[in-house]
């Protein structure tokens, strides 16, 4: 008998509203814009919502999730992380206003027996997160495509094809919602004058947020720390 | 100095241990606490501050006004339709849009069903583990855990011991793997849990099963809404269409099809609510009754905006099925009307806030108010500007402003809502707390409490549950009688906008009393202010010396071990606190432990 295809979440997180942490809202809504995919693929705008998301994820049997990551490589860079290490990561240096990580939503997903049986983070580090009603930054917008062409690869090595629209789709289309959508996002922002933009002192001045030193060793410490790695 | 007498009745004595939680963990957002305990591990001194700053209204400023729903519900992850509401109905008032019957009760429909989604999680999945043991569940006998399921909750048909034994070995291979998930970081030893362990093992069942269940809670918001994970809205009424006879299919209207499929979700909602939530309040209150700390401001000043109107665009006390009105000074004979757009009722001040204003010593009516960083450390504060170990609270020491009622801290949420519906005699209020306090067997002030505060919640869960089912016949009604508007789209070009206008929406947003302030200037967001409800209750003291209701709430607590603040967590979480909108967040967060520092 020929086995069900795989059913697939394709899952963009952050808060727009932060400069690049919105990164993974911006991806998934790209991805939905340009291509489409066969039944049983799921793309959603998962937004800052936290537990309200495990439903989505106990029904994939391949997860993707996009996002701003504190890799603590140079702002910009794309970096893919699959498998186990996945909410590992996602559970450290995670920046996000979720009232629960992400990997306390993948945990009880596997609490009510169901969890994915492959993931990929496609994560991008950002440039700038401390620009209120800012977009993302330049190097950070640049990975849009790669991150989608490392998507569209990884799911292709399951057979699931994503295929080109033949024009994109308009804005009114959005997965996410129309008013927020990139172009509007940018476009409608007040000047400087108008809305201070920066914040907290303690962000701004040495002691600002930065990631680990070296990105592999933070990754390697993690899993011989607890308990599915080791 | 070391004692202060406050104006709202507390002795403020910060002599004795400090002790410092940062973050707060399982909340929205970021937020910290500092307490003085005396050689008794008594509270007696408290200290809460947002730690991030909020820039919710700068970047709404200049927008269109008819876009403000998308970007506010964006604030967080969990008041998402609340915030978009107040702000459809702070546009509306302004430009003075009516909106249509149907549209009414679906956005009710929608309101009701993020309360008791909202209501749900909280208790079991960001609150349970304050009350709950879920290492003593291992040590629990199933068949003893299916007599109690029995007993407490006998229409719930899941209560064989087999079931709880598959249960328990599911979680024992959980914690035997060494992947404790969302139970880790807890205080799993301390004395101040006092479950026995089937009510523990009783309650982690639910906790999964709310788990599962809490999906279909949402599908209503996304039938309504027409989008996952974030439902649309519009300024004069409800995005969807209704065609009862059209097909189904992606971006088809309302038809009976889906509407049959509310009706289900809604029936089981009132089932899984009164067979299993109201249950395990009673089951878990009965071990607990004689831990009443934590009552705070509620049973002196508590302040209900008011929601869920009956008719259409009628948003006067009598017409709002959720009670409104202020008690103040613990009279609760006396319930006050409360009027948004009087400049002299809501208030926000700034003197311990880091903000600035022209004149600090008074407060700002929303309509007036200003948003001006001013991140400033009083000359007792211990560390650096980048690394603070312990706050001074005698100067600006909050990201949180300071709203006040003609000039009282007030707690909101459910539990404000209940003691203001209970003062007035709302006849289903009044019955629900009066069995429930009949069925722990104590008196009516143990409702002014942390259990009660929990204990409001489930209730109000329990009556949303019902409002929507009676929000669900009126629409089938009025469709049937041949009105399928949804919208009112008569304003909704800003051409027929007056040039300058203000408005005011308010909602009673799960975790209480919600406004938005709206300025159009030019057809452009001129002011736009949100006093959010953990603002209210997250407040930090006010020029008069006042302190907030997180604050007062922990008062006199005892503590059983400094260094584990089990008890500072239950209450601060028994407020369902939201600091994401209430300041902003930015900055590390992740799943790191909540450092606690006791000096």
């Amino acid at each position: 008998m020929p086995e069900a295809p795989p059913r697939v979440l394709i899952l963009g997180i952050g808060n727009v509203m932060w400069a690049d942490e919105g990164f993974g809202v911006r991806a998934v809504e790209e991805l939905h814009r340009h291509f489409e995919f066969p039944d049983g693929v799921r793309l959603l705008d998962g937004g800052t919502q936290g537990i309200y998301l495990v439903q989505y994820i106990r029904e994939a049997d391949i997860l993707v999730v996009f996002d701003a990551v504190d890799y603590g490589l140079p702002p910009g860079t794309l970096k893919l992380v699959e498998g186990d290490e996945v909410p590992k990561f996602l559970g450290v240096k995670k920046i996000s206003l979720h009232q629960t990580g992400f990997q306390e939503v993948l945990a009880m997903a596997e609490m009510l027996g169901d969890y994915p049986r492959h993931l990929l983070l496609i994560g991008v580090q950002p440039v700038e997160l401390d620009d209120y009603g800012g977009s993302l930054r330049p190097q950070v917008k640049a990975q849009i495509a790669p991150a989608l062409a490392a998507a569209l690869q990884f799911l292709d090595g399951f057979g699931i094809r994503g295929q080109s629209r033949a024009a994109p789709l308009p804005v009114e289309a959005t997965i996410s919602t129309s008013e927020t959508t990139m172009g509007h996002y940018e476009d409608g922002r007040p000047d400087e004058e108008v809305a201070l933009r920066i914040g907290d002192a303690r962000l701004l001045t040495d002691g600002r947020w930065s990631g680990p030193g070296d990105f592999e060793a933070e990754i390697e410490r993690i899993l011989a720390t607890s308990g599915r790695g080791a | 100095m070391s004692v202060i007498q406050t104006p709202n009745g507390y002795s403020l004595d910060n002599r004795g241990q400090r002790v410092v939680v940062d973050p707060v963990t399982r909340i929205e957002g970021h937020m910290r606490c500092e307490v003085n305990v005396d050689a008794d591990n008594i509270i007696r001194n408290a200290v809460s501050t947002g730690t991030m700053w909020r820039g919710l209204e700068v970047i709404l400023k200049g927008r269109d006004p008819r876009d403000a729903w998308a970007f506010v519900q964006r604030i967080c992850g969990v008041c998402t339709g609340t915030h978009a509401l107040t702000s459809v109905r702070a546009v509306e008032d302004a430009l003075k849009i009516s909106i249509p019957d149907n549209a009414n009760s679906i956005r009710n429909i929608m309101q009701l069903s993020l309360q008791i989604h909202d209501h749900l999680v909280h208790f079991y999945h960001l609150h349970a583990l304050d009350w709950v043991n879920p290492v003593n569940a291992l040590k629990a006998d199933p068949k003893a855990t299916s007599a109690l399921q029995i007993a407490t909750g006998p229409n719930h048909p899941k209560s064989s011991p087999g079931y709880f034994r598959d249960v328990q070995n599911r979680l024992k291979k959980f914690v035997e793997s060494g992947q404790l998930g969302p139970f880790k970081n807890g205080y799993w030893t301390n004395p101040a849990y006092l479950l026995p362990p089937e009510a523990d093992l009783m309650a982690v069942t639910h906790y999964l099963e709310a788990l599962d269940f809490q999906k279909e809670i949402m599908t209503t918001r996304t039938i309504f809404g027409g989008k996952d994970t974030h439902p649309n809205w519009l300024v004069g009424g409800v995005p969807c269409a209704i065609n009862m006879d059209g097909e189904l299919a992606a971006g088809a209207p309302i038809n009976m099809e889906r509407l049959n499929y509310v009706a289900g979700v809604i029936d089981r909602t009132i089932d899984f609510v009164e067979n299993v939530y109201i249950p395990d309040i009673i089951a878990i209150g009965s071990f607990y009754k004689g831990w009443l700390y934590g009552g705070g401001l509620s049973g002196k000043s508590v302040l209900a905006y008011g929601d869920i109107p009956d008719r259409a665009n009628d948003y006067s006390p009598k017409n709002l099925m959720m009670p409104s009105g202020a008690i103040i000074n613990g009279n609760l004979k006396e319930v006050l009307p409360v009027d948004l757009r009087d400049p002299d009722q809501v208030q926000e001040f700034v003197p311990h806030s880091w903000y600035s204003y022209p004149d600090e010593k008074k407060g700002l009516h929303p309509w007036d108010g200003i948003t001006e960083p001013n991140y400033k450390l009083g000359a007792k504060t211990i560390g650096t500007s980048t690394n603070i170990q312990q706050l001074d609270e005698s100067a600006k020491y909050s990201w949180i402003k300071a709203p006040r009622w003609r000039g009282h801290a007030m707690e909101v949420g459910p539990l404000a809502r209940y003691v203001v519906g209970y003062a007035q005699g709302h006849p289903e209020i009044k019955d629900q707390v009066d069995k429930t306090l009949a069925a722990l067997g104590v008196p009516l002030e143990a409702l002014f409490s942390t259990l009660g505060r929990t204990a409001a919640r489930a209730l109000e869960a329990q009556w949303s549950a019902h409002k929507q089912k009676y929000f669900f016949k009126k629409l089938i009604a009025n469709i049937k009688a041949g009105d399928s508007s949804t919208a009112n789209t008569e304003k909704f070009d800003p051409r027929t906008w007056p040039k300058e206008v203000k408005g005011v929406g308010f909602t009673e947003a799960p975790r209480g009393a919600l406004a938005h302030w709206i300025r159009i200037k030019d057809t452009r967001i001129d002011n736009y202010q949100c006093v959010v409800p953990t603002t209210w209750n997250g407040s930090p003291r006010d020029n008069e010396g006042n302190i907030g209701a997180f604050e007062a709430s922990l008062m006199n607590t005892k503590v059983e071990r400094a260094e584990e603040p089990v008890e500072i967590l239950r209450t601060i979480h028994s407020f369902d606190p939201c600091l994401a909108c209430s300041t902003h967040v930015m900055g590390p967060d992740g799943e790191e432990l909540a450092v606690v520092k006791v000096r």
